[in-house]
């Protein structure tokens, strides 16, 4: 655990970059330090393993002060990954990555095959090994900064906004990339970033830091968006908190109907019966596979078997995965489907069932009830219900029908 | 006259190519001073300058410095030297030499160290690498391109400069030139002048072999 | 005092008119330097291919000592001045074209293209803009080549008393004054400081927009904002005020 203890600093010119500032740092998660440019979240990390030395607290590591030991070992004990990779470009990739067991004493065939496990272990390909800097995507650069900080297994890894530099898709990936590291390895991950959004994805505790380096809030992410602390933080958060927030709930939940499904392969008959049972306007129809081919119309259907087309279908859009996408995502597979529907799969994409919009409404005021009440009955909580309702009046045209479906 | 028959004139000249006044002596005298006075150059200018680079500090002394040693007239300084010390051995054309090669070595060292890209430097301190190993295992050989550039120049004015030792009785090519000069022999000017640009010429040759070999590809490439 | 400024009767010159002669002599081969290197450094700007043989030619060029040149030189021009003056304006020429080269070319393609689409034609592109950015790296070069040039022109003392105050050096050898040759060094080398300070502060002058040297943004680097001795190639550190510079050239010009 790293313990940052009432930390300040202040520079020789009176500047304060960070003020007063204490946190727990729990081990074996991603705690992510966030804020707009001047609030010190750079500073801080960098406090950490004295690449900027404080002026006033102290920070604990494992019990111990970070002054305990020499400089240059916390640093080694520690992975360091910055903003552009920071490569030697003199070194080969595969050298780039056994510098800190180089450092350690590993003899030179160690350190290689080791640097060589960890590029695979962060999705670099072997026949990069050695290959120099230059010859990589800023994507992979980003990918060997990482594999270098990692060589020594360190407990700690230090991030500073590693990811910002890469274009938005490699950012993603990047980002994905880390959560699947980081549950084979555990680390102690602190990481700094401007973005609300990655902070969010990423971190298991999320430290909001405002200009001046003060602490704004210190919470999970979950809780910082159902229950933001004051005005600054929900500033900070931007105006859609409350869908962001279903990121948190799972759609395991959910009340699906298997209703209005039927396989392209039925007969005349077992449509009409179907479409009269389910009572609803469009059916499903999947191939005999059981994976989604599209909506009928409800001229279609009124046609009967005989003029199931797949070129007259409506689009289905994109399916949710049950019980491991989020509320938001079944929402989002909702909003975005022509028959305001959305369609549940899994994971081998056949079809589960379909819910409806005000479906999924209910499951959001449920979750809310039942995990805003937990977190502080504050008027976010409000304003998250509020935009769960808000979900409704757009759905009010094709509410007749779907409440005869559910 | 014939800038070109003068050097036929002078290459084809057997007596010009034996004993302790022959081409291939004076090559060697010539090379002799010019190494000499090269590596005690880089010895006051490489540490001071990469060091400087490395700390951060004192651009605006070695800025002055500089200046000042790029000021001092060779030519002049080599007479003053020679009436101060005498004319004892080769110091006295080592000291203009000198003064003229240390700012370039100087200067470019330091800048060179200072152009380095600071992330990489920044992710060697942050993963414990000493003040040293930085400076020797990240920013030198990132920097070392624009380091033998200022060798190079450096060593070119050396070459071409250390035609004055003979000024004052010493060796080299220069000996053609103050001896052509003083004979109204031209051909033997023109000669000697032809060997010191054949040197320097070969002189960026070198230079750029040790470049190849000591510079990294990722860094030679990445420019 | 006087052993070191009575200036020998067969100088023909009080010590002012030396350094009068001196400056003259350095100078003046800088500014014909100066004329004839835009224009072939323009050359190798418009042509790239020509910028590898002329670096090259000005490479061997420079390697040949002063004195083989002037004495070659002896036979067409005499022992007279323009022999000093010709070898130092091809040195001067040396010097400058690269560094107007590499000044030009470090103008980034994304200002040449606003300036395009500002209306500017090839021109107007090249003066107002290439020209201005490219300051800084000319003065670089023309520091150097005057600083050079005044420290050479003494060598002419060896082809029949050309040498202005480095004729003062044959003296002091011949009648055994020794002051006269220091009064020559220290004389020679404060005029070359001298006139480097005065090309720095014209420069200033020129380019209003340059940041100040001490003044560094951007967090913790440290790095930034440094004097730069050295523009010549184009490193990093010289590319690195320069979109601050090419803007302001921009709004210059569009004025």
């Amino acid at each position: 655990m790293i313990q940052i203890d009432s930390v300040t600093k202040r520079y020789p010119d009176g500047t304060v970059a960070v003020d007063e500032l204490s946190l727990e740092i729990p081990d074996g998660s991603i705690t992510v330090l966030v804020g707009p440019s001047g609030c010190g979240k750079t500073t801080t990390l960098r406090m950490i393993n004295r690449m900027v030395e404080l002026t006033g607290g102290r920070i604990l590591l494992d019990g111990a002060d970070i002054h305990a030991q020499p400089v240059n070992a916390l640093r080694r004990s520690m992975g360091y990954v910055i903003q552009n990779a920071g490569l030697f470009q003199h070194r080969t990739i595969v050298d780039n990555i056994a510098t800190v067991p180089r450092m350690l004493g590993w003899d030179r065939d160690r350190a290689r095959k080791r640097a060589r496990d960890l590029m695979d272990r962060v999705g670099l390909d072997a026949s990069l090994a050695k290959r120099y800097p230059y010859q990589l995507s800023g994507g992979q650069q980003q990918r060997v900064g990482v594999a270098r900080a990692l060589a020594a297994d360190p407990p700690v890894l230090l991030m500073d906004e590693p990811f910002s530099a890469v274009d938005p898709i490699v950012r993603k990936v990047l980002q994905a990339e880390l959560l699947r590291i980081q549950a084979e390895l555990g680390k102690t991950i602190v990481f700094v970033t401007h973005d609300i959004d990655e902070a969010i994805k990423l971190g298991d505790m999320v430290a909001v830091l405002r200009t001046g380096g003060k602490l704004a809030q210190y919470a999970p992410p979950d809780e910082l968006l159902s229950a933001p602390a004051d005005a600054f933080v929900e500033d900070f958060l931007g105006t859609d908190r409350g869908i962001r927030r279903l990121s948190f709930f799972t759609s395991a939940g959910l009340e699906l109907t298997t209703a209005p499904i039927i396989a392209v392969d039925s007969s005349a008959a077992q449509v009409a019966e179907r479409t009269k049972a389910s009572g609803a306007p469009y059916l499903l129809l999947t191939d005999t596979d059981g994976k989604p081919l599209g909506w009928t119309g409800p001229a279609a259907a009124a046609k009967g078997g005989a003029a199931l087309s797949v070129a007259e279908l409506l689009p289905h859009g994109r399916p949710f995965v049950f019980g491991k996408e989020s509320l938001r995502d079944a929402l989002d597979c909702a909003v975005l489907s022509p028959t305001g529907w959305a369609v549940a799969v899994d994971d081998g994409g056949r079809v589960v069932g379909v819910t409806s919009q005000t479906t999924i409404a209910e499951a959001i005021r449920g979750a809310h009830a039942e995990r805003g009440a937990a977190g502080s009955p504050s008027a976010s909580a409000k304003a998250a219900a509020a935009e769960a309702a808000a979900v409704d009046p757009a759905i009010a045209e094709s509410k007749a029908a779907e409440s005869k479906a559910v | 006259m014939n800038v070109l028959n003068f050097i036929n004139d002078f290459f084809s000249d057997s007596a010009n190519w034996h004993g302790t006044t022959g081409i291939p002596h004076r090559l060697l005298e010539h090379v002799e001073y010019s190494l000499l006075a090269l590596l005690i150059s880089a010895v006051i200018g490489l540490p001071i300058g990469l060091f400087a680079g490395h700390a951060g500090r004192g651009g605006y002394a070695l800025a002055a410095f500089s200046t000042a040693a790029r000021a001092l007239p060779s030519f002049g300084l080599l007479v003053l030297m020679t009436v101060w010390l005498g004319e004892i051995g080769t110091t006295p054309a080592m000291i203009p030499l000198v003064a003229l090669a240390v700012a370039p070595i100087l200067v470019t060292s330091y800048e060179a160290i200072r152009s380095v890209d600071p992330a990489p430097v920044d992710a060697a301190r942050g993963m414990g690498m000493s003040s040293a190993a930085v400076l020797f295992q990240v920013e030198i050989p990132a920097a070392l391109p624009l380091i033998l550039s200022g060798l190079r120049s450096a060593a070119i004015q050396v070459v071409s400069t250390a035609t004055i030792a003979a000024y004052i009785g010493l060796g080299g090519l220069g000996r053609y030139i103050i001896d052509g000069l003083a004979q109204h022999t031209y051909g033997k000017v023109v000669g000697g002048a032809t060997l010191v640009a054949g040197l320097a010429i070969v002189t960026i040759g070198v230079f750029y072999l040790v470049e190849r070999l000591a510079v990294s590809p990722g860094v030679r490439r990445g420019r | 005092m006087n052993a070191y400024f009575d200036m020998p009767s067969d100088l023909q010159h009080s010590y002012l008119g030396l350094i009068g002669l001196h400056l003259r002599e350095a100078l003046l081969p800088v500014l014909f330097g100066l004329v004839v290197a835009l224009p072939v450094a323009q050359l190798c700007v418009r042509f790239k291919w020509l910028y590898s043989p002329v670096l090259w030619v000005t490479t061997v060029l420079y390697a040949i000592p002063s004195l083989a040149f002037f004495v070659v030189l002896i036979d067409y021009t005499g022992a007279t001045e323009t022999t000093v003056m010709i070898p130092l304006t091809v040195y001067s020429l040396v010097l400058l074209v690269p560094a107007i080269v590499d000044g030009v070319r470090s103008v980034s393609p994304d200002t040449m293209a606003a300036a395009t689409a500002m209306g500017f034609g090839p021109v107007q592109r090249y003066l107002k803009v290439q020209l201005p950015i490219a300051v800084p790296a000319i003065f670089a070069g023309l520091r150097l080549a005057a600083v050079s040039s005044i420290s050479l022109v003494s060598v002419g003392t060896l082809i029949g008393n050309q040498g202005a105050l480095g004729n003062l050096l044959a003296d002091g050898q011949f009648y055994h004054r020794t002051p006269l040759i220091v009064t020559s060094v220290v004389t020679t080398a404060l005029l070359a400081i001298l006139v480097d300070g005065l090309l720095v502060l014209i420069q200033t002058l020129l380019t209003p927009w340059a940041p100040r040297g001490g003044k560094s943004a951007g967090k913790g680097a440290g790095k930034s904002g440094r004097p730069s001795l050295l523009r010549r190639r184009t490193t990093s550190a010289a590319r690195e005020p320069e979109p601050a510079a090419a803007r302001a050239a921009l709004e210059d010009a569009v004025r």
